[in-house]
């Protein structure tokens, strides 16, 4: 966090991300070189970012902008020579920080580019790290960062919080990535792995952030919750052999409690509100309990459909009312979906009719929509658990979305 | 990855200074706006508390105190990336008892929790 800390910091006197980022970089480099010497300073954070403001001033005095920024780097640092770097950085980190996500999650990039730009500036990930999380070669991941950063400084993208009038969308925006990143680790779209932890924990991380940036925002609250309830379960989800676990086949007593406890306490901060995101973190909260109120789960997918409607919501909502009404019930929500061409190549569409065909008695059509859904996903973990569904008669059905 | 982090201590005979311990609040705060801290309590002493103990194939009870050991008196739960994040987040909250309470000495022990 100190790393986004400053290259925030930074992006409000350079006004570009990338500048920001080099010269947090610099900065780190002689931090390295001059504290096995000096020691480490008291606080580290004022010295890192005094060290980088002082070379945005050697740097831009060696371009022709010289005169326009030193006035504005200038005002920045203050006309004092020993300006109180530790009281502003206090007052102006929060902001900072809060504008640096705003940036990175602009919706001039493409979300691929948001998720990329959020973990390495805000999260501090390196490329390495985040290539290897997304199962891409690192040379595509830095070329993505690379070309983010341009498309941000070409389109002038102010580093500023979004004013009023937009400010909604850009926080749904916001949200949209940070629970792409979380949704990547909990059920990975590609690869070996069924779940990659250290992606959900970053998405966790950056939620409570947010939330400690922007508490007044009942929809973060719900993000958080709803990410803490899905990552209590992370232990549970997959087997000694990296094998999946769905949710009713559970072993509870391994849910993380603190998680649970702190999905709770972010709820609460979220009463009488119903955002796309409280509404999932509700329906979230029902699994936790010792028996899913699957009644309840329909209801809330229900109110789901008209606050944000998707055909992603209307699958989980024929699961929902599958268990609450019956399979026949969910079966015609997902034979309505099929008629849409929606999801077309989702893996889950098959699965989900597959199972329901499969408690209906209708084994063999279940058969082919599980063999239907093998092909189409790109996880190993997902396409063996759906292989194996399509061969045997398959014992315990799939109760609920893990 | 979670840490947690045990604070054990000799206080002085004089009571925690209120800097201190706004000070320490403050740090809480800061690190659950970060996305790391997940738990934090003080412990009271040990003459509040038991033990139960398991020797020569003996189960025994005693109430507190017990001078032999030093005092435990706080526990932080902590969820970082590694164990530098966790060492840095202890690390402040020690340097807060050497600037603000005159004559405190202790450690805070950071163990790495199983499983995460």
């Amino acid at each position: 966090m100190e790393s986004a800390r400053l290259i925030a910091s930074l992006a409000r006197v350079t006004g570009d991300v990338g500048e920001a980022e080099e010269l947090a970089q610099d900065a780190l480099v002689a931090a390295l070189e001059q504290w096995p010497i000096d020691g480490v300073p008291d606080n580290p954070a004022a010295w890192l970012t005094a060290t980088a403001k002082h070379k945005a001033v050697d740097r831009y005095r060696r371009q022709a902008r010289y005169q326009e920024k030193l006035a504005e780097v200038g005002r920045a640092i203050g006309e004092a020579d020993e300006p109180d770097w530790a009281a502003e950085i206090d007052d102006y980190v929060g902001d900072d920080l809060l504008r640096l996500i705003f940036t990175a999650c602009h919706p001039v990039l493409s979300t691929e580019a948001r998720v990329a730009l959020t973990l390495r500036l805000v999260g501090g990930l390196t490329t390495d790290e985040i290539a290897r999380a997304y199962l891409v070669p690192e040379a595509t991941l830095a070329q993505r960062i690379v070309r983010a950063k341009r498309i941000l400084a070409e389109r002038r993208v102010a580093i500023e919080l979004p004013p009023p009038p937009e400010a909604a969308a850009r926080l749904a925006s916001v949200l949209e990535v940070i629970y792409l990143i979380f949704n990547e680790g909990y059920s990975a779209t590609a690869g070996d792995d069924w779940t990659r932890p250290a992606l959900c924990h970053e998405a966790l991380r950056l939620g409570r952030v947010l939330a400690g940036l922007a508490p007044q925002e009942p929809e973060v609250h719900g993000l958080v919750a709803l990410m803490e309830f899905q990552a209590s379960r992370m232990r549970a989800r997959v087997g000694p052999d990296g094998e999946p676990i769905l949710l009713g086949d559970q072993d509870r007593r391994l849910w993380d409690r603190l998680l649970i406890r702190g999905g709770m306490e972010a709820r609460d901060r979220t009463k009488g509100t119903y955002g796309p995101y409280v509404l999932q973190a509700e329906i979230a909260a029902c699994h936790v309990a010792d028996d899913t109120d699957w009644d309840r789960v329909a209801t809330l997918y229900k109110v789901l459909s008209y606050v944000a409607p998707s055909p992603i919501v209307e699958l989980n909502r024929a699961v929902a009312v599958g268990h609450a009404y019956g399979p026949a019930k969910g079966l015609e929500i997902i034979d309505a979906l099929v008629v849409t061409g929606a999801l077309a190549n989702y893996a889950l569409l098959p699965a989900v009719r597959g199972d329901l065909l499969e408690r209906l008695g209708r084994v063999d059509e279940a058969r082919v929509e599980f063999a239907h859904a093998a092909g189409l996903t790109r996880n190993t973990r997902e396409r063996d658990l759906f292989a194996k569904r399509a061969e045997t008669r398959g014992e315990s059905p799939l109760r609920g979305m893990a | 990855m979670r840490y947690m982090i045990l604070l054990q201590g000799t206080n002085p005979p004089t009571p925690p200074p209120a800097e201190l311990m706004e000070a320490i609040m403050k740090l809480g705060e800061e690190a659950t706006k970060a996305g790391a801290l997940l738990d934090t309590a003080g412990l009271m002493p040990s003459a509040a508390g038991a033990r139960v103990s398991l020797y020569g194939g003996k189960v025994s009870i005693t109430d507190g105190p017990f001078t032999e050991a030093k005092e435990l008196i706080s526990y932080a739960l902590y969820d970082v990336r590694n164990k530098e994040e966790a060492i840095e987040w202890a690390a402040r909250f020690i340097k807060l008892h050497r600037d603000l309470w005159e004559g405190w000495a202790g450690e805070a022990r950071v163990l790495q929790v199983y499983g995460q």
